[in-house]
Parts: structure tokens; C-alpha cells; sequence
């Protein structure tokens, strides 16, 4: 550990530290623009020079090793004659047009430029100029604004494992691109705007649109995925002008998907904002008492199992809890929040989690991928398992159908048949996940949600315990503690769907999940259909007269009979269980529109208009409630892990190759399906790869 | 004046026979096995003994370098690659040394890939010398047929293979680290330092960069000894030295000479004199285009070593002497090379990208005086800006000339600009230094 | 001296191909680089492929580059626009990098340069004559210095030029056939015009310095 002396005071840091390191625990600000912690090391900028005694000249501190006895001076003359000139040869060739940048006000250059430039230009010749570059329908560029720091090239090429940025020409002609200006095609383009420390890359859906000190800035959970991705919410009024990353090492990083950040538009649109109930066949505007009314009137006389519910994929657990228990109320046990028909759920809590948490994959030695495309799926995860195989070689196998998933994997084959081989133990990878010591695999939805679902989650299953993915926390011979381990992951596509699962939103006794409700609405056995934000579920209810509940006029909205308009995720407090089993906190940033309620008020009132009044009157009381009855949904943002026990059902698989559950990355709910960027991005990328795909011309 | 005898390259003109029989004639490849039958630490004490130091600019020892590879060859293999990217304005020394003397260079691969216990050498020559890579790749090839390199090179057990691998138009690949990312087949950006390339070099192996004429002199050291070798020149300036006279000079030419020779006596002697005598001498570049000029007053005296040249504030870089004589206009030949500087930039820092062609621009308005004389302070403190803070070396060198013509041309510059001022026109004439 | 065109969409072929010769001589060049280091291979075969291909490399050359070396297309464009030598835009059939860093320009790089202009009508980069047979470029230090002013012609360097022999060295491309590269002047190599100043004793001795000769002598002359 090398000790060293930082504007004298002597700080001690681990080996292997540069000196900003040893800076910034020394407490010393020293200014930067391409150095970035979870990129490579550039240097290019030279912002971050400081003098180094003994030394000819100033040190790069981002790139110089922290060394035994260094005395460092980061405000001495040399150094801060170093920084101003850096800051005065960023400035030169700079447009200086921050009144009309969106970068203004949370530009790194503007800031440091307070810091360290000088009060007026010492440089009278003509600046350059340099043509903008087409990235794609997310990102804005102004590339006269570059400063040549790299972090995008470096994030593109790292992080997002799409390497088609660079720096073409050289000296001052050097210019960023993308090749040949193509857009950036990366589910995590979009996180380029955030690391650009200056104007050259900003967002085009977001151009000239606010500025940052107009916005009420609201830290919340996005609900695009089941990552949970910490996110940001900037809103003005009413409305959500734009999402951004929060730091979660654990989960996001720093980073969001571009659906996370850009689907926001699509609260906007296509939005409920007052009740209707269908009259002559057609939905007309409605009151809440009538609305309520005509729900009552639904319900009377019909029996418990003549009811049935379905909970949406992006529903906070509140809502959903307050349905469970209302449905009970009611005497249905006929309630799934299973949209797609997965078969997991209702055995041990470990067999719905991503038990080995996303942070924990950067500790997995072999990787096993069973019909899942996490690039598609949970962007986030798929940027961790890419993180892993950077840091060092690691053994990648995948179960389905290929896919560009930014990293070296073996394809071992397409559906149950082979991993039937790695479960008996006859297929090579068996081996692999054998011989290594902190084995993972990861179920997708695309394993699951088919009618060997519940065979094929035994047969992974199977796997995890045959290959010892479930280890016990130990000590080694010198009494080091060896921390326990589970290599079993399902990888889930709904933000509510771990909530669903760990409340139980699940058929009881004798009641039906979702193809049975669907069956009973069709045959007649089921006269009431409840969905909750339920948009997904691909199907026609027959005569069953439909109560929907959600945000938006999609899919659930179109065939109901009563519709209760509720609350989008950022229009309401609530609690989300990740893949991971995280609990963690949704925080409203604007109001839900019109007469829409959050969704908790709506179940509540109507409990009340059909004599069943659920004991809550505020969000407090329903989440005392819901703890008592489900402990896990107290502990916010830590992972317990869940105890390995019996899930899945033995069964004959058949030989269907797994069909991966996304077909499109940015349209997956109501709220992308509405916005008009995610629109914009289908057609850039997703429509194009269709085609080639339809004429064999590109895979 | 060196005797012929001292002459290491004695093919330097292309008088005789480059290929392996005629080099064997003069001597090379003669007793290369015994060469390799020391052991490889003895074989880099000859060379730190003789005191040969860096031929490519920076003088660095030779023997020392070697010196920090590792003593073993452990999971990487060793590498020696050779700087044959010869672009510094004013340098043509190593162009001739690889089309009439290549057997020299390949031999110094073999001696200096021995001592550094590398597998392999890497021969980065730049692009625009085609014809010179050919010459160099026949020799090459004469050498594997002949057993020299390759399996059992020379006989002496020692696997060793030469590679020839032509850049394609870049100065900075002449910086070592810009060559070995252009030679990984990169943009020849500089690496940041450390690590140094002896730890993390080419493909991340422990590498060692050596220029041409500082291998090709090695084998001649090891046979006639370190002694002979330092008792040419001065201490710690020993050995003959190729020095490339250009410019306003009767009769430019490449010579070989004792380093420390006096100026003056190298340029009457060898190359001809300044064009309209000694006396019609305005200033001198005596190390290729990074290094200050002298004005006439320190030529007179001045003697061609690194330590001589380094207390007049320039230096002997590559020993590429560029004479300028009273008809030039220095603020333009100076304003050049702050373009060649602006041009060759790899874009990669700041300083570097931004500063050169601040430089440049301003260069261009001093050369028609269109400025004010406090700008020429302002383009003092720039090229102060831009001096110690880059990545690589590029930055002083686009600095070192400006400041030396500042330092010794300045009334030159306010008369210019005086001249602009009054409506007068701009012409290069009364100059004189400082 | 700004960035180096690149050739229009209209002027780009649809497909680049390697020839059968290339292919053989990219088993040869790569084999000169460890296993998986075939990166190292990027600019000989943008140099081949340039070569191959009427002295320019079109887009679609680099997007099989990049295939052949498994490289990104944006690196191996990377690359190409960062070093002089590559030509992304079709040039004439003669090629000229004319010189004028300070040695030539000392030397008179600026009567080589009016020359070409008076001849040709080129003055400014990549400009190429209507009959498309010549391409300008001014270009940087060509290492010589000592021959200055030089031009180099595709791969061929003329040296001690002036406007004279300038012009004959255009009218002789003109005519279609080269002159003999190296000084225009006919001096041997880069020593002294008016005689060499070293080495002279050595002259008929074959380059054989006396102390090897001594050498061998006392050794039996063997070896």
C-alpha cells in the first residue's frame, strides 16, 4: 500500500491506485474530462496534470501510478499553469455557444471552465468547425463542441460492445464518428450523451426542450425491464421530460438501457384519463360512481370462481396486493400475473430469482444462457455478463436460437433436447460448469413460458444442484471465509413480476391461471375479467364482461367493458421487486392525467362501491399490510437470499426450440409501445434486421 | 576528421555490393556466432562500455536501455523492434544505411535481439521508403537463406526471425509507442507512460525500441570493441555519427564523422560550405527540425555532440544539420515547420491538437508581420503551454523551434510586425540574430 | 492540408474483391504476426488492397479488410484516414508528393511547386489533371533531406530537383516513361555533388576497411 503526500497531507492508497485516486482521498478536486471510473484509462485530455516533485514535468494523474513517497502538489504554480492551459486549448476551438447548448448548465466544461479558464481568449484566429455526424434517432450531435476526449469511442467499444465509434483523420482535423455515420446500434447508445462532458452529443428527443434548473428531478425505479434500473425522472409540470441514470452499483451501474430513458414520451400518449364503460357497444366517458357503478352491477350475483384478475407487467405491488386481497374478498382464487404463461412460481422463492444478483455475475467462472437473449431482455444484465468476459476469459454457453449478444459464447444448441444433455451430464458444457468454481446458469422467459415450462425449470434445476451452482458459505484451510453462492438465475421481462410471484398473485386452490381464465371467459365459466394493467395477455375474453385498469388505450383497454384509468409508473409511489428479488421504491414525479388515480385509491374505491372495502385509507396502510403478510417486501434495496428448495415439475419436455419472449427491444409494454423515439428506434434498427433476416441478406 | 578506417558505414554512398556477399566482403556477418557465444549481460556491458548513445534523437545509452529488459524470458516473448520510420525534417541518414548497408542493420538485430533475449526484431521502416524496404527485404531473405536469421541463427542456437513491416505515412510513428500501436495496427496515437515499453511493449510483451543506425553500429562495436569505439569523440559523445547536412550548403550530403567535430569544420569539409561563405551563415538546425536553431554566433564555435549542443539550449537529435544562410527567411523556414508539426499531430491531447495549430497560425501572420508585438510573448507562452504537458514528445518539438527563433530572432519578428504596422512592405532581409 | 477526400458514393464499386495474387500475399503477411495479432496486417493490406486497386482504397475494400483481418470496419477506417500514404478518392496515374517542409523548401520546393502548377495546372492537394493522369499532393518530409528538393512519384523518389529538371521529369511521365529515380542531378546516392569528402581511401578496396582486412589476413583469411 503506497503511501504518499497529496498538497501535504499523506494518504495511504491500495496498489494499483493512480494518483487522481490518491487525490481524491487526499481530498484534493482535481479536474478531468476523459478520465471515467469504469472506462479505460485515455489521458488524453491533459486536464488532470499535477506537479509531481522530482519529476521534469507535470504527471497525467489518471493514468500515473500512485508510488511509495510521491509528494504531489495539485494547486502549485506548474500544476495550475498546466490545467489553465489544457482548459485555454479546449476553449480555442470551442464555439463557446452554451446559451443555445443543452449541455448548459450541467456541462463538465462549462463548470471546470469557472475553475480554471481565463477570463477572455488570448486566441484571434478562425475556430474550426466541424459537420455534424448522423448517430441514430437518439443521440444529437454538434460536433464542433467535441473536445476529443474519447469516452464515447471508449464506452461504445467497452461497455456497449458495439465497436463502430472511432476517431477518424488525426490532429486538429481528428474527428468522432460513427462508421460511416450510421447509428450507434446498442440498446445502451444513449448513455454516450451522458458521458460527453461537454455539448457535442446530446439527446434528440430531448433537444431544446428544457433546461436542467426548469426541472423537478425526482429519484424513482424505471419499469421497462425486471432489472429495476435506478433512474432519474426530470419532469416540468405535468410532464416527464426526461429520464436519466442513478448511480446503483448493483444493479445499473451507472447506465440505462435507451428504453429506460426514452420510452418517457410515451406518457404523453394515448393516455386514460378519465373512466368509461361501454354502453351500446361502444366506451363512453364515464364518472368514477358510474364506472364503479357498472362494475357492481358486473359482479352482482356472480360467485367467486366466475371471477378471475390478471396483474400487468409493469404494476407496483401495492395495486396488486390490493387486488389479491379484494379478489379474495370476493371468494375467486383466479388470478395469475403471469401474462405470458410462464410456469414458475408457487415453490421455493429461489426458483423465480436471479438468486446470483446482477452485481454477483462478475464473480460467475462459467455462464450458462437457457432461452434467453439478455441483450433484448435486460439490456443492464446482459452489459454486467459482457463486463465479466472483459475483465477475464470466461465460458459462455447458450440454449436457443443465436444471437449477437456483444460476446464470445458457445452455441450449444437450440431448445430442451440439449439442455436435457447438459442436465444428464453427457453434454461437454456439463463439465465446464462442473469444473468451475462459481457456475451460473440463466433461465429465460423464453424457456419458460411454454407448455414443458415447468419440466424445463426442473431441468435447470437439476443442472444447478448436478453441478454444484448452489454452494454454502465455508471456510477455507486458513479459516478465510468463502461466501456462499447460487448459480441458479431466472431472468424475468416484467418489473412486476418477482412482486407477483413473492405475494402469491398466483391461482389457489382450484383456481386458474391465465390460459384457464381465458378458457372459462371463452366457455362461460368465467363471467368477469379483472385486468390490471394487463395489456399483454394475447387474447379475447369471449362474453366475460372486462374491467380494465391501467394507463393506457393499448391492448387490456381496447375489448373492456369498464375501464378505471389509473397511474403510470412515474405518476405513483409504489414498491417493485427486481429480478433479483430487490425491493425497491418508485417515487412519483408528476400527477397521473385528468381524473386518473393511482392504482392503490382505485382498488380501494372500488372495493368500497362493491361492499368488499379493503382495510386501507392510505398507501402506508397497504404496505403494513402487504409487509405482514410477505416479510421480503420489507427490507428496501437489500437481497436477502432466498433459500434453495423444490420448484419446477418433473415432465417430459418436447424438442420446440426455445423462442426468445422480445421480438422487439423497444416496444414491449403500453408506454413504449406509445412512444414515438421507441418508434423511431424500431425503425432504425429493429425493422431493417426483420428484412434482412426475411431475405437472408443479413442475420 | 575521422579516419576511413573508423568508418562504420563504409557502403554509406552505395558504392559497392549491398547484398550478403558483398557486406561479408567488408566484414559483416564474420564472426557473428562468437558474437552470440557471449552471454547476453556481457554483450550489453560491450555496448554500455563503448558509451554508444540513441542515434534516433533523444541520445539515450544504448547498453542501459538494453539493460531494462527483463533478465529472463518469462510467459511473454521478448521483442526488438527498430525505428526505421525516419521523418524528422533534415534526417536521411538511416535511408541510406538501409538500402547500401542493410546486412549491417539485419546483423545489429541479431546481436541486439541476442542481448535483449528477444524472439523476434520488427523492422518498422516508413511507408514512403518503398524502395528502400525492398532493398531491405532482400536482404532479409539473403540472411534466412544464408542461416543468419531464422531457426539456429548464425549457428549459434539462437531462434531468431527479422520482419519488415512498412508504415504508411506518419511522423509520429517515429515515437516509439506510436510505432508499436501502429505496428499492433493502430492509429499511431503515443502510449501513455509508464508503463515503459521494456515492461508493456509490442502485444504486450517487454519490448525495447532502438533506432537503425543504433543497431547497425553494434556489430562493428562487438568486433572491434568497446574501446575503439569510445575513444572516438568525446567522453560520453563517443563513436562515429552519420550527420545529414541539408540546406544552404554547397553540396548537401550524408557523412559519417567523429561525433564532437566542429560544426564549421563539417560543413566546409564535408558539404561544401554555406552557400555565399561562412560569413553569409545566418543560423543552423543542428539535430533535425525539433531542435532550437543556433544563430551564426554559436555555430562558429559549436562542436556536434549531445552534451555540446545541449548547453547552447539545442540539441543533437538526429544530427540532421540544416544550414540556413542570410537569404532565407528564418520566421518562414521556423513557420514551416510549425505547419509540418500542425500536420504530423496525432490529435490525440490537447495541448498537442489545439496548440500546434494555434502555432501554426500565429507563425503564419508573423511571417507578414500582421500581429502585435505582444503577441510574439503570447506565442512564447504557448509554446510553454504546450511543452511538457502532451502525451508524447511531439508537443516540445513543435514548441523547441519557435521558442529558439523567439529567443534569437525576435527583433527580427518586431521589425516585421513594425513594418506591417507602418504600411511598409514585409520582406525577409535584415535578420541578423541576437 | 485538411482531411483527405473521400471518393463519392457514384465513384465507389459495389464490391472489392482480394485477386488470387493478394490472397497469396495475405497468407505472407500475416504469417509475419503472432496468432491473433493479425491486426498488426492492417496496413500492408491497405497498402495492397490500394495497390491492387488503381493506387485507391474504396469502402467497401476496407469493409473486406476488415472481414479478412476480423477486425472492426470503423478501425480499419481509423487507420486509413490517419496515414498519409492512403488514398480514399481516385488519383491519376502519377502520383506526385511533392516536398516542401523547411530542408526541401530551403532547397527551392517552391520552384517545384510553381513548376508542377505552370505544368500542370495543380496547385492545390488531390487535385488531379483532366486527362487524369497526375495527382498532387504536398506532402511532408520524405527523409531526402540531403537530396533536396525531392517529389516522389507513386513509389519513386526524384531528388535535386528545380524547375528544370522539374519539367523534365513531368514531361518524361507525360511521354509515359519514368526517368531514372534518384537525382536528377545523377549523383550517386546522397554524397557530395562535387566528389565524395570520406571514404575515398576505401574506394578500391571494394568498401573494405583495413582493420577487417588486417583481420582477416592474420586469421588466414577463412570465413
Amino acid at each position: 500500500m503506497p503511501k504518499l503526500t497529496v498538497d501535504g497531507i499523506e494518504v495511504e492508497v491500495p496498489q494499483g491506485a493512480t494518483v487522481l485516486q490518491a487525490c481524491e482521498a487526499a481530498g484534493a478536486e482535481v479536474p478531468r474530462f476523459c478520465f471515467h471510473d469504469r472506462l479505460s484509462v485515455a489521458g488524453n485530455c491533459r486536464m488532470c496534470l499535477v506537479e509531481m516533485e522530482k519529476a521534469p514535468k507535470p504527471i497525467a494523474s489518471c493514468a500515473f501510478p500512485a508510488g511509495d513517497g510521491m509528494v504531489i502538489h495539485t494547486q502549485s504554480d506548474v500544476a495550475r499553469k498546466a490545467q489553465k492551459g489544457t482548459m485555454e486549448f479546449l476553449l480555442i476551438n470551442h464555439p463557446l455557444d452554451c446559451p443555445i447548448c443543452d449541455q448548459g448548465g450541467e456541462c463538465d466544461l462549462q463548470d471546470q471552465a469557472m475553475g480554471y479558464g481565463y477570463h477572455s481568449t488570448r486566441y484571434d484566429e478562425n475556430k474550426r468547425a466541424v459537420t455534424d455526424k448522423y448517430m441514430g434517432p437518439l443521440v444529437k450531435t454538434i460536433m464542433t463542441r467535441c473536445i476529443h476526449c474519447t469516452r464515447c469511442v471508449r464506452f461504445s467499444t467497452e461497455i456497449a460492445g458495439v465497436t463502430d465509434m472511432g476517431m477518424l483523420n488525426r490532429g486538429e482535423d481528428a474527428e468522432i464518428t460513427t462508421y460511416l455515420e450510421k447509428a450507434l446500434d446498442s440498446e445502451l447508445s444513449a448513455n454516450v450523451i451522458d458521458l460527453c462532458p461537454v455539448g457535442a452529443l446530446t439527446s434528440k428527443p430531448y433537444a431544446f426542450v428544457a433546461r436542467p434548473w426548469e426541472l423537478k428531478k425526482t429519484e424513482s425505479v424505471d419499469v421497462m425491464d425486471a432489472v429495476g434500473s435506478n433512474i432519474r425522472v426530470d419532469a416540468r409540470g405535468a410532464e416527464v421530460l426526461r429520464v436519466l441514470p442513478r448511480l446503483h452499483e448493483d444493479v445499473n451501474e451507472e447506465w440505462i438501457s435507451d428504453k429506460t430513458r426514452y420510452a418517457c414520451d410515451g406518457l404523453k400518449r394515448q393516455r386514460l384519463d378519465r373512466p368509461y364503460v361501454r354502453k351500446d357497444g361502444k366506451l363512453q366517458p364515464a364518472s368514477w360512481p358510474e364506472a364503479f357503478a357498472a362494475v357492481a352491477g358486473a359482479m352482482k350475483g356472480l360467485k367467486g370462481d366466475q371471477m378471475a384478475a390478471i396483474a400487468g407487467d409493469t404494476v407496483d405491488a401495492e395495486s396488486m396486493y390490493a387486488l389479491k386481497r379484494l379478489m379474495g374478498d370476493l371468494g375467486s382464487a383466479n388470478i395469475d400475473c403471469r401474462q405470458d404463461g410462464a410456469k414458475i412460481g408457487g415453490g421455493a422463492r429461489s426458483g423465480h430469482l436471479f438468486n446470483t444478483t446482477i452485481a454477483g455475475i462478475e464473480e460467475a467462472d462459467a455462464i450458462l444462457l437457457v432461452g434467453t437473449n439478455p441483450r433484448w431482455e435486460a439490456a443492464l444484465v446482459n452489459a454486467r455478463i459482457r463486463k465479466r468476459w472483459m475483465a477475464a476469459p470466461v465460458a459462455i454457453g447458450l440454449i436457443g436460437a443465436p444471437v449477437d449478444l456483444t460476446y464470445d459464447y458457445e452455441h450449444l444448441g437450440a431448445g430442451p433436447k440439449t439442455l436435457a444433455e447438459v442436465a444428464d451430464g453427457s453434454h461437454a458444457f456439463a463439465k465446464v460448469l462442473k469444473d468451475a468454481k462459481r457456475p451460473m446458469i440463466v433461465v429465460g422467459m423464453g424457456a419458460l413460458t411454454r407448455e414443458d415450462g415447468a419440466a424445463v425449470l426442473a431441468a435447470a434445476r437439476k443442472i444447478a444442484d448436478d453441478t454444484g451452482m448452489v454452494i454454502a458459505a465455508s471456510k477455507d484451510d486458513e479459516g478465510t471465509e468463502i461466501p456462499a453462492w447460487n448459480g441458479f438465475n431466472v431472468l424475468h421481462t416484467a418489473a412486476s413480476r418477482v412482486a407477483g410471484l413473492d405475494m402469491g398473485f398466483l391461482p389457489g386452490e382450484g383456481g386458474r391461471d391465465v390460459a384457464g381464465i381465458v378458457e372459462g371467459a371463452k366457455s362461460g365459466a368465467v363471467k368477469l375479467v379483472y385486468l390490471l394493467a394487463a395489456d399483454e395477455v394475447a387474447s379475447e375474453f369471449g362474453d366475460a364482461f372486462v374491467v380494465y385498469q391501467g394507463h393506457h388505450g393499448d391492448n387490456g383497454a381496447h375489448g373492456a367493458d369498464v375501464i378505471l384509468p389509473g397511474a403510470a409508473y412515474t405518476e405513483k409511489d409504489g414498491l417493485y421487486a427486481n429480478t433479483e428479488g430487490r425491493i425497491q421504491m418508485g417515487v412519483a414525479a408528476t400527477f397521473p392525467p385528468g381524473e386518473a388515480r393511482e392504482d392503490w385509491k382505485i382498488l380501494r374505491a372500488l372495493s368500497e362501491a362493491v361492499g368488499k372495502t379493503l382495510p386501507f385509507t392510505t398507501l402506508e396502510d397497504v404496505r403494513v399490510a402487504l409487509r405482514k403478510d410477505f416479510p421480503t417486501f420489507a427490507a428496501i434495496d437489500t437481497i436477502e437470499p432466498a433459500e434453495w428448495g423444490p420448484f419446477g415439475a418433473a415432465g417430459a419436455t418436447d424438442d420446440t426450440p426455445f423462442a426468445y419472449p422480445v421480438d422487439n427491444f423497444y416496444m414491449t409494454d403500453p408506454i413504449s409501445r406509445a412512444s414515438k423515439t421507441m418508434a423511431e428506434c424500431t425503425e432504425a434498427f429493429v425493422l431493417p434486421k426483420r428484412a434482412g433476416a426475411a431475405t437472408g441478406t443479413d442475420g | 576528421m575521422l579516419k576511413d578506417d573508423d568508418r562504420i558505414f563504409t557502403n554509406l554512398y552505395g558504392w559497392f555490393d549491398p547484398s550478403l556477399a558483398g557486406a561479408r566482403k567488408r566484414g559483416d556477418w564474420s564472426n557473428t556466432k562468437e558474437i552470440l557465444s557471449m552471454s547476453p549481460e556481457d554483450v550489453v556491458e560491450v555496448i554500455k562500455a563503448s558509451g554508444l548513445r540513441g542515434r534516433g534523437g533523444a541520445g539515450f545509452p544504448t547498453g542501459l536501455k538494453w539493460s531494462f529488459m527483463p533478465k529472463e524470458v518469462k510467459d511473454k516473448p521478448h521483442y526488438l523492434v527498430v525505428n526505421a520510420d525516419e521523418s524528422e525534417p533534415g534526417t536521411c541518414k538511416d535511408r541510406e544505411i538501409m538500402r547500401h548497408d542493410p546486412h549491417k542493420l539485419i546483423e545489429g538485430c541479431v546481436v541486439g535481439g541476442y542481448a535483449m533475449r528477444a524472439k523476434a526484431a520488427y523492422i518498422y521502416i516508413r511507408g514512403e521508403f518503398y524502395n528502400e524496404a525492398v532493398a531491405l527485404q532482400r536482404a532479409i531473405d539473403e540472411a534466412y537463406d544464408a542461416g543468419l536469421i531464422g531457426k539456429n541463427a548464425c549457428g549459434s542456437g539462437y531462434d531468431f526471425d527479422v520482419v519488415l513491416h512498412r508504415g504508411a505515412g506518419a511522423y509520429i510513428c517515429g515515437e516509439e509507442t506510436a510505432l508499436l500501436e501502429s505496428l499492433e495496427g493502430k492509429k499511431g496515437q503515443p502510449r501513455l507512460k509508464p508503463p515503459f515499453p521494456a515492461g508493456v511493449g509490442l502485444y504486450g510483451c517487454p519490448t525495447t525500441v532502438n533506432n537503425v543506425e543504433s543497431i547497425a553500429v553494434t556489430p562493428t562495436i562487438m568486433r572491434r570493441g568497446a574501446e575503439w569505439f569510445a575513444a572516438i569523440g568525446r567522453p560520453k559523445n563517443s563513436g562515429p555519427k552519420i550527420f545529414s547536412i541539408s540546406g544552404h550548403v554547397n553540396n548537401p550530403c550524408n557523412v559519417e564523422e567523429e561525433l564532437g567535430i566542429p560544426l564549421k569544420e563539417l560543413i566546409e569539409k564535408h558539404a561544401g560550405g554555406v552557400i555565399g561563405g561562412w560569413d553569409n551563415l545566418l543560423a543552423v538546425i543542428p539535430g533535425g527540425s525539433s531542435v532550437p536553431l543556433m544563430p551564426k554566433s554559436t555555430c562558429d564555435e559549436i562542436l556536434m555532440d549531445f552534451d555540446s549542443l545541449r548547453e547552447v539550449r539545442s540539441g543533437l537529435g538526429t544530427a540532421a544539420v540544416i544550414v540556413m544562410n542570410k537569404q532565407t527567411d528564418v520566421v518562414k523556414a521556423i513557420a514551416r515547420l510549425s505547419a509540418f508539426y500542425k500536420h504530423e499531430s496525432c490529435g490525440q491531447c490537447t495541448p498537442c491538437r489545439e496548440g500546434t495549430g494555434w502555432m501554426y497560425r500565429v507563425m503564419e501572420r508573423m511571417v507578414r508581420g500582421e500581429a502585435d508585438v505582444d503577441e510574439i510573448d503570447t506565442l512564447e507562452e504557448v509554446t510553454r503551454q504546450v511543452e511538457g504537458h502532451t502525451i508524447c514528445a511531439l508537443g516540445d518539438a513543435a514548441a523547441w523551434p519557435i521558442q529558439g527563433l523567439i529567443r534569437h530572432f525576435r527583433p527580427e519578428m518586431e521589425r516585421r510586425i513594425a513594418a506591417h504596422k507602418a504600411g511598409e512592405p514585409v520582406t525577409a532581409t535584415a535578420q541578423a540574430a541576437e | 492540408m485538411s482531411t483527405k477526400p473521400i471518393a463519392e458514393a457514384h465513384l465507389q464499386p459495389d464490391s472489392f474483391e482480394w485477386t488470387a495474387e493478394s490472397k497469396a500475399t495475405i497468407e505472407e503477411i500475416v504469417a509475419k504476426y503472432p496468432a491473433g495479432r493479425q491486426a498488426s496486417a492492417v496496413i500492408p493490406l491497405l497498402d495492397l488492397a490500394q495497390r491492387q486497386h488503381d493506387n485507391w482504397i474504396p469502402l467497401k475494400a476496407m469493409d473486406t479488410i476488415a472481414a479478412t483481418l476480423d477486425m472492426p470496419r470503423i478501425r480499419v477506417m481509423e487507420v486509413a484516414t490517419f496515414y498519409t500514404m492512403f488514398n480514399l478518392a481516385p488519383v491519376g496515374k502519377w502520383f506526385l508528393q511533392a516536398c516542401t517542409t523547411t530542408p526541401c523548401w530551403l532547397r527551392g520546393s517552391d520552384d517545384v511547386m510553381r513548376c508542377i502548377k505552370d505544368k500542370l495546372g495543380l496547385s492545390k492537394n488531390y487535385t488531379t489533371t483532366a486527362d487524369g493522369q497526375f495527382t498532387l499532393l504536398e506532402v511532408e518530409c520524405l527523409g531526402v533531406c540531403a537530396n533536396a528538393p525531392v517529389v516522389q512519384v507513386n513509389d519513386d523518389v526524384y531528388e535535386d530537383l528545380d524547375y528544370e529538371l522539374t519539367a523534365k521529369l513531368i514531361d518524361d511521365l507525360k511521354a509515359g516513361k519514368a526517368p531514372e529515380v534518384g537525382s536528377m542531378l545523377g549523383r550517386k546516392g546522397s554524397m557530395s555533388k562535387d566528389g565524395p569528402t570520406s571514404l575515398v581511401s576505401l574506394k578500391d578496396s571494394d568498401g573494405v576497411p583495413p582493420w577487417f582486412a588486417e583481420k582477416q589476413a592474420s586469421a588466414g583469411g577463412d570465413d
